[in-house]
């Protein structure tokens, strides 16, 4: 009597499972097999699920429409900022994880606080402050600008990594007379690697993904691919083949990224409120 | 020995850091507050004047702002009900033993919606529910349902808003209480299956204790993600049709950046940046008590 009912339930199980892989994965099939449709194809009615592929939409978007470029911007920006935000990072997640002094608690709030900073509320006063330094529609004023949700990941995720390391090692350095900075990048900062490698990840894919600054601060010369994929909005003849091989080509390195770091993602996410 | 260390050390591990921060953290945010008390629009920028806090009174009396505020208000209360749903059913399941090798393929795929370029969701949105040539709309024909005009129907953009939402922040959610799963001890959970058969008992005495911290992290986070919210119904409609999906962020876009009123704009910014951070400090104070 229970093998039977136990059997089935892990078949109801089974196909929950599955209906779930099916729901969050069947939108990227979509994406993929309509970047291989030309746009006859694209625009049938019903939608065609069998049809002749074409790579015509990835040749068109990477060396016609620009795609290529921005996509060049983006891996600029988000490997300048992600590189820039563990140099100024580790430090700081060092000494919030070793050293005592006053203001500590208010400077780790301060941090974690802005995770909750909508870019909006800085975009329009950046755009201004940009324009009057000559930094509008530059690399560096998103590289600068990414600072804002990429640091405070750098220094949440490797503080806890510095904790999670035997102060005793610390000790032993400073009895044979090393420095504060040469226990840090000796002794410490190797250690730190994983930390250092999972928020370097996901300072990447949270820049790679940015849309609202990179509008509002790159509209030409250092435009992004997420910004250079809704230009195709505009206009009449909305060329659904393009969209999503131009889709299709931003979402697989964050993805590939995502799977790798797949553990810390929600970490990331959820600066550390859930470990 | 370790505790004593000289304030320059301090200040040149952590300076950089703060420093970089100030910049483009707080310096543009006073920049904003600076602007906010000023009458001043991109296109008629030599009209420019100081006019105190009279753009914050005309945020706090239109009725357009308030709107919007409902709007991702209500999106939040509609939406984030269900993600909640969805996501234990999803992370019970999870967590129960057995077919393993499923449940890794199950936790790999539920990373990808919420790691993937949140335009592109906007995007991918606009192909997928078009009326004509939208996949959904086909499938919808196959259990018998006409088609429907998504995008182009207040009601029914504001419906794919929430359909998308559901689908990127479902899996979040799903992992978030998956991790708070985990952090019940195994001892007590076996324990509790041994003395009772019912699932809810269970899940109601012994998991959900142990749930609480991922829930309230899930709330506050969603809140302020949804505070956020841009990317999404912007590339999908533009705010549109009519304002039927002008979130906060995208009415604040709107007035700054097409209507080029930097002043109001700047006004209703610090006044959805007070809302945030009275909610993040409510968050701190949950879950940063301690360092160290």
């Amino acid at each position: 009597m229970a093998a039977p009912l136990q059997r089935r339930a892990l078949w109801a199980e089974g196909l929950l499972l599955i209906a779930i892989c099916a729901f969050c994965i069947f939108p990227f099939y979509w994406m993929v097999t309509t970047s291989l449709k030309t746009q006859v194809v694209a625009l049938q009615d019903p939608p065609a699920w069998i049809f002749t592929p074409t790579l015509a939409n990835y040749w068109e978007v990477l060396f016609e429409d620009r795609v290529g470029v921005s996509l060049i911007n983006s891996i600029i920006v988000a490997v300048c900022t992600t590189a820039l935000a563990v140099i100024l990072g580790t430090p700081a997640a060092y000494a919030l994880a070793r050293f005592e002094f006053r203001g500590k608690q208010d400077l780790w709030f301060w941090f974690i606080t802005n995770r909750f900073v909508s870019p909006v509320v800085l975009a329009f006063p950046v755009f201004l402050i940009s324009r009057e330094l000559g930094l509008r529609d530059t690399h560096l004023a998103l590289i600068l600008m990414y600072l804002t949700f990429t640091l405070p990941i750098v220094i949440w995720i490797c503080t806890d990594q510095f904790r999670s390391i035997p102060r005793e090692l610390d000790e032993a350095a400073v009895l044979e007379g090393a420095s504060k900075w040469r226990i840090f990048r000796s002794i410490c900062l190797p250690l730190a690697m994983p930390g250092v490698a999972v928020s370097s990840i996901l300072s990447f894919i949270f820049s790679w993904n940015e849309l609202l600054f990179a509008y509002i601060l790159a509209p030409k010369a250092a435009k992004t691919a997420p910004a250079m994929a809704i230009t195709f909005m505009e206009g009449y003849d909305v060329p659904y083949g393009k969209i999503m091989a131009t889709s299709t080509l931003i979402v697989i390195p964050v993805l590939i990224f995502a799977l790798i770091a797949s553990k810390h993602l929600v970490r990331g996410l959820t600066m550390g409120a859930v470990k | 020995m370790i505790a004593h260390v000289r304030r320059k050390t301090i200040f040149a591990f952590l300076g950089p850091a703060v420093a970089a921060l100030l910049l483009v953290g707080i310096a543009p945010l006073l920049y904003a507050v600076w602007k906010s008390l000023h009458d001043f629009n991109l296109t008629k920028q030599a009209q420019t004047k100081f006019v105190g806090l009279e753009n914050y009174w005309t945020v706090l009396t239109d009725p357009t702002f308030w709107q919007a505020m409902g709007r991702t208000a209500t999106l939040f209360l509609i939406s984030v009900p269900i993600q909640l749903a969805l996501g234990l059913l999803i992370a019970i399941v999870l967590h129960r033993p057995g077919l393993t090798l499923f449940k890794t393929l199950t936790r790999l795929s539920l990373v990808l919606p919420m790691a993937t370029t949140y335009a592109v969701v906007g995007l991918l949105a606009q192909v997928m529910l078009n009326q004509k040539y939208g996949v959904v709309n086909q499938m919808l024909g196959w259990i018998g349902i006409d088609p429907i005009n998504f995008i182009g129907d207040p009601t029914n953009a504001f419906i794919a808003v929430i359909i998308w939402d559901i689908w990127q922040w479902t899996p979040f959610v799903a992992l978030v209480l998956l991790a708070g799963l985990s952090t019940v001890p195994p001892e007590i959970e076996e324990a509790a299956q041994l003395e009772t058969k019912s699932q809810w008992l269970v899940f109601r005495f012994v998991q959900l204790p142990f749930l609480i911290p991922s829930l309230v992290a899930v709330l506050i986070l969603r809140t302020a993600d949804t505070l956020k919210l841009f990317d999404m119904p912007f590339t999908m409609t533009r705010g549109g049709p009519g304002s039927a999906t002008e979130f906060i962020a995208v009415l604040i876009e709107r007035v700054g950046n097409r209507q080029f009123d930097i002043g109001l704009a700047s006004a209703q910014a610090i006044i959805m940046l007070a809302i945030t951070i009275f909610l993040a400090r409510l968050y701190i104070r949950f879950f940063y008590r301690e360092v160290n």
